[in-house]
């Protein structure tokens, strides 16, 4: 009863993002069939939940992020490289829901050699052996892939930028589409619990924080609107994850540009 | 006669060959603007002296009025002459202020050209990566290049992990703008401040 209470929630929220897509005033982005639009339906709440965010960064995250930055650097890259080792377990049933066969099967070749010759991920054998470059997938990406639009934009306390698309992608993680949750928090063993996956959530943002102190701290010195510069980051992000672009992305045959090239 | 002829002759061949002497490859152009920004990066000079140095830079190599008009978006076309040339004088301020202010964070950043993609008559994408260091990863960074003039290319954005800078500033200006009630003036003022500051 209660998963289809969750389902029925998610879905409330994926029909919420339909209407939400279609309403709203500011229109960041419209171009095509991938890149739909994406409003920031809620843009004073967000601002406001954003202020609140950055005055806990400033107390709390990134005096942190800067301690773990202090750590010898085999030290980080290890944790990086567990991080990344277990992101495996929800990459892979990700790639299978987007048709990518071939990268379900490369992610779980280095999913099997980091656990087991690189000591629980903490080295990244397969890199050494030639695998290609890791890319990680989400649920929220795979309902992109599918055609569901972002919807409304927003900031979660604590959590950040994100859209309702994508909390919806993370609502499925904990209703059983990532392994290592139900492991952790609903199985029954010695190894695993909520407080050990809780905890390596909050080394993974810790993480992703210290290594990217210089250039947040860049991008607020630099802008006159931060709040807008990193929801056209975030979701500029999203766009690339969702297309799984190479570097030369359809986001650079831009219309403005050839206007200005006429003129 | 026949020598003014000749004369002219010469002169056109030599003209169109200086033409083809000039022409600058666009990557070798983004290879040799790093590099220019890295000798100004490792120099033993003052931040103030760096950020001169690179504002230089910046004006030879960025179409900066090319980058302002992008980055307003459809609002350009609301402005008469006036609060263009009002817009270009500031837009100018403001990027040089900000490009050379970022810029002047790194120390010695090695940048690595790597190849490059004709996207069309008047765009190249130059692929280029930051290298790694112990405290940052590797960083993927593309340059478009405008290329109508082959003779002089210049840098219309950056694109760092597949993220524009330019279309990151476009948003940044029309958020600016939505929330003053489109006034141009608003973005004026916040144009202003920022270089002021």
């Amino acid at each position: 009863m209660i998963k289809l209470i969750k389902i029925f929630f998610v879905i409330i929220l994926l029909s919420t993002n339909a209407f939400a897509a279609s309403d709203g005033d500011l229109e960041i982005s419209k171009k095509n069939k991938t890149n739909k639009i994406t409003n920031d339906c809620f843009e004073p709440l967000n601002r406001a939940t954003f202020s609140l965010n950055q005055g806990l960064d400033k107390i709390i995250f990134k005096p942190i992020a800067k301690g773990y930055r202090t750590l010898p650097s085999p030290i980080r890259s290890g944790t990086g490289n567990v991080l990344d080792n277990l992101s495996n377990l929800i990459t892979i049933p990700n790639n299978v829901l987007q048709g990518e066969l071939g990268k379900a099967g490369i992610n779980t070749g280095r999913l099997l050699i980091n656990s087991t010759i690189g000591i629980l991920g903490i080295f990244d054998v397969a890199e050494s052996l030639g695998f290609p470059e890791y890319e990680k997938e989400d649920y929220g990406q795979t309902l992109g892939r599918w055609g569901v639009g972002p919807g409304c934009y927003l900031v979660l306390p604590v959590l950040g930028p994100t859209t309702v698309r994508d909390t919806a992608g993370s609502f499925i993680n904990v209703m059983g589409g990532d392994p290592y949750y139900n492991a952790s928090v609903n199985g029954n063993n010695e190894y695993l619990s909520d407080k050990i996956y809780m905890t390596s959530k909050i080394i993974g943002a810790i993480d992703f924080r210290a290594k990217n102190i210089e250039s947040l701290d860049n991008l607020e010195k630099n802008s006159m609107d931060f709040y807008a510069s990193v929801r056209s980051l975030y979701l500029q992000d999203r766009q690339k994850k969702i297309l799984n672009s190479t570097r030369i992305s359809e986001e650079l045959i831009d219309s403005d540009w050839e206007e200005i090239d006429s003129k | 006669m026949k020598k003014c002829v000749s004369l002219f002759i010469f002169s056109i061949i030599f003209m169109s060959n200086t033409n083809y002497a000039f022409s600058v490859s666009p990557d070798v152009f983004i290879q040799s603007t790093v590099n220019r920004a890295s000798q100004v990066l490792s120099k033993n000079i003052s931040k103030e002296e760096k950020i001169n140095k690179l504002k230089n830079i910046a004006k030879e190599t960025v179409d900066i009025s090319g980058v302002g008009f992008y980055s307003l978006g459809p609002f350009r076309k609301n402005l008469n002459d006036d609060q263009l040339k009002t817009y270009s004088n500031l837009f100018e301020m403001y990027f040089l202020k900000s490009f050379s202010s970022r810029l002047a964070e790194y120390t010695n950043p090695e940048i690595e050209v790597q190849g490059k993609e004709i996207l069309s008559n008047n765009y190249t994408i130059v692929k280029s990566i930051l290298i790694s260091t112990a405290e940052r990863p590797e960083v993927k960074i593309d340059w478009r290049v405008f290329t109508k003039n082959p003779n002089n290319p210049l840098i219309r954005d950056l694109i760092i992990e597949g993220l524009s800078l330019a279309r990151t500033l476009k948003e940044e200006f029309s958020s600016i703008l939505n929330s003053n009630d489109n006034d141009i003036n608003a973005l004026f003022k916040s144009l202003e401040d920022f270089s002021k500051n």
